[in-house]
């Protein structure tokens, strides 16, 4: 009785919004027997309209098909400026890149085919190897620091109340500021002789002498780690506060009430939920992490005795200070699989978001 | 009786005093090293600009503060000696060229992504969605040689044309999920009405996308303004560098370092970004939100 009151209502109102929108072609309405009243067919005077909602309205097959044809090339005029800058300024690089490394080229000669003979040389030389080491302590310790850095911070963001904006703007500034002019300063901060961490280690007489920051491989791989931290935090943060904020409150009250305390109530309610997000900006701050370039080469060019290089630093040292295009490319390549292997899971974790909502 | 009352009261007063204070002891203490930690060196920055050399380089003098005068010799030096209003002038040229470049394109491909389906939609979508990962540090070496083969080698012609690469991506990607968040309604009725999709886009998409189009312009503006790798790689004569190159590479000959012209270079070429953010700050936090989450 009820629902064929509301059909009733719905087909009034689809007559009134059809007419409106074919000048007032359509005449009859009635529900499709196969589909019962969900679905419905439209007779009208010259179109036939089949569709489950009325300002849906399909045109019949032969001319959809016209009409799909005609959206696709619109479509493909829309894309192809993107299209081709694309293709021709990266995919075709890209080609380029792996024919380089197969390659011996040089700056200025084209090179011959030696097949894997770049990796062979790689994985015989100490310095590729240390770079290989580098390159997982620096992306390892930099994403621990900012996984837990970033979510004690946007924790900590979720609660401030006053000067909400003020705080959070400072927080974010390290990422917007140029990375390149920002590790200036860290190197001044560092810089042997009138280091002002130097300063203040000596003044609060933690240290006696002066500590040699970047001469040293390994404090030298802990400054790079520390300004890497410096300028990805916030992005951690402030994504990381965009997943809490969207958690909602009603799980957290019941939590409460079922007398769950916050560390509880974080394990099960917090960190469950925000890990979709989390997922997400780890796996973006893998690869940008681990391609860095900007702040090994302004603080250290990849020394003390290549100790602080990593892949992008060690590929431009090769290839464009040595001059070995070939062995350049085979360096900056190790990016690739692992390109490869967070493309893999973020559309993975995208499906996943996308069969959930 | 009375002794109960007052026992009440003061502990009424208490818990009041306590619930004020709480959040200053567990919110504000804890979140105020990491806010000196991201202001301290952009604070160390400034402060190094304006002291004067003998300041500079006094071992025993604190480091924190001027406390020998401020002066502007570091910015006079800067203007004086070095190209740094050109260098200025050719970061703003290639960003806001390149900026306008990568939205337009962004608009036009995400537009049909986020709005029509066609053959191959899915795979360009994935397509864009690499590119998008895909770091300048893996292409650096062989955008040299096309840099090269398209003569555009030490113009700034090849930073505008290979700035787009790493941003049409981002614009793209950031502008499909913004151009979803409006309703397909309005645009259909427009094309019942007789408009074809360029100009249902332009009528009537893009006015209610403002918002992500603006955010798209500034983090590509950001993006292209810091920018080094691809500056540094295909530029070389210094009149013709960018901000950030210009400042590192020019005003550290040898071994001696000009520490307060490199401070005073890094100043000025961090304001822009500044000022742009002070003044979009939501922008800029939802540009960084939407890339992870949507």
């Amino acid at each position: 009785m009820h629902s064929q009151w509301t059909w009733q209502a719905n087909r009034v109102l689809c007559l009134t919004l059809l007419n409106k929108c074919t000048s007032g072609r359509v005449n009859s309405l009635r529900p499709n027997p196969a589909n019962g009243h969900a679905l419905m067919t439209l007779k009208t005077a010259d179109i036939d309209l089949a569709g489950p909602v009325a300002s849906e309205a399909r045109p019949a097959p032969r001319r959809r098909a016209g009409i799909l044809a005609r959206e696709s090339r619109s479509a493909y005029a829309f894309v192809t400026p993107a299209f081709c800058l694309l293709a021709f300024l990266v995919a075709y690089p890209f080609v380029l890149s792996v024919w380089f490394s197969l390659s011996d080229a040089r700056v200025g000669t084209a090179g011959n085919f030696v097949g894997l003979g770049n990796f062979e040389r790689l994985f015989s030389s100490s310095i590729f190897l240390q770079t290989l080491q580098n390159s997982f302590v620096f992306t390892a310790a930099a994403l621990t620091c900012k996984i837990v850095f970033g979510m004690a911070l946007a924790l900590l963001l979720f609660r401030v109340t006053r000067f909400k904006r003020l705080i959070r703007g400072a927080v974010l500034l390290p990422f917007i500021v140029p990375t390149a002019l920002s590790t200036l300063v860290w190197w001044w901060m560092f810089e042997p002789l009138y280091s002002v961490v130097n300063w203040t280690l000596k003044s609060v007489r933690l240290v006696d002498h002066d500590l040699p920051w970047l001469p040293d491989p390994y404090l030298a791989m802990f400054v790079v780690i520390l300004v890497n931290v410096w300028r990805g935090l916030p992005f951690f943060a402030i994504t990381l506060l965009a997943g809490l904020v969207a958690i909602p409150r009603e799980l957290y009250e019941a939590a409460e009430a079922d007398g769950a305390g916050p560390v509880r109530r974080f394990w099960h309610i917090t960190l469950p939920l925000v890990t979709p997000v989390l997922g997400v900006v780890i796996l973006f701050s893998a690869i940008f992490t681990l391609s860095d370039f900007n702040i090994v080469y302004v603080l250290t060019k990849g020394g003390p005795m290549n100790m602080t290089h990593l892949f992008a630093t060690y590929s431009f040292t090769l290839g464009l200070q040595g001059g070995e295009i070939g062995l350049g490319a085979a360096v900056s390549l190790f990016l690739f699989p692992i390109l490869l292997a967070v493309v893999f899971l973020q559309l993975r974790l995208m499906r996943k978001a996308a069969i959930y909502e | 009786m009375s002794d109960a009352i007052a026992l009440s009261r003061v502990r009424t007063v208490r818990a009041r005093r306590w619930r004020a204070i709480r959040p200053l002891l567990t919110v504000y203490l804890p979140v105020l090293p990491f806010v000196a930690f991201a202001l301290f060196p952009l604070y160390f920055m400034l402060v190094t600009s304006f002291k004067s050399n003998s300041e500079l380089y006094d071992v025993g003098s604190v480091p924190f503060w001027i406390s020998d005068g401020a002066t502007i010799s570091h910015y006079q030096l800067l203007s004086a000696e070095t190209p740094f209003w050109q260098w200025f002038a050719n970061s703003l040229i290639v960003s806001v060229s390149a900026t306008v470049i990568s939205v337009v394109l962004g608009v036009l491909a995400a537009y049909p992504l986020a709005r029509m389906r066609f053959p191959g939609s899915d795979s360009f979508g994935v397509a864009v969605f690499i590119t998008y990962l895909v770091p300048p540090t893996l292409l650096f070496l062989p955008l040299t040689s096309v840099v090269n083969w398209l003569g555009l080698s030490d113009t700034l012609w090849a930073l505008i044309v290979t700035y787009p690469t790493f941003l049409v991506p981002f614009c793209t990607w950031l502008l499909m999920g913004y151009f979803r968040t409006v309703p397909k309604e309005i645009e259909e009725c427009a094309m019942l009405d007789g408009c074809n999709r360029l100009q249902s886009m332009l009528r009537i998409l893009l006015p209610a996308a403002v918002p992500g189009i603006i955010c798209a312009a500034l983090f590509a503006f950001t993006l292209s303004w810091n920018e080094f790798l691809y500056a540094l790689v295909f530029v070389s004569p210094a009149e013709l560098k960018t901000m950030t190159v210009g400042v590192f590479s020019e005003l550290i000959r040898g071994d001696i370092y000009y520490w307060g012209a490199l401070m005073a270079g890094a100043c000025i070429g961090s304001i822009p970004i500044v000022i742009a953010y002070v003044f979009f700050l939501d922008y800029y936090v939802s540009g960084l939100t939407s890339g992870a989450i949507k």
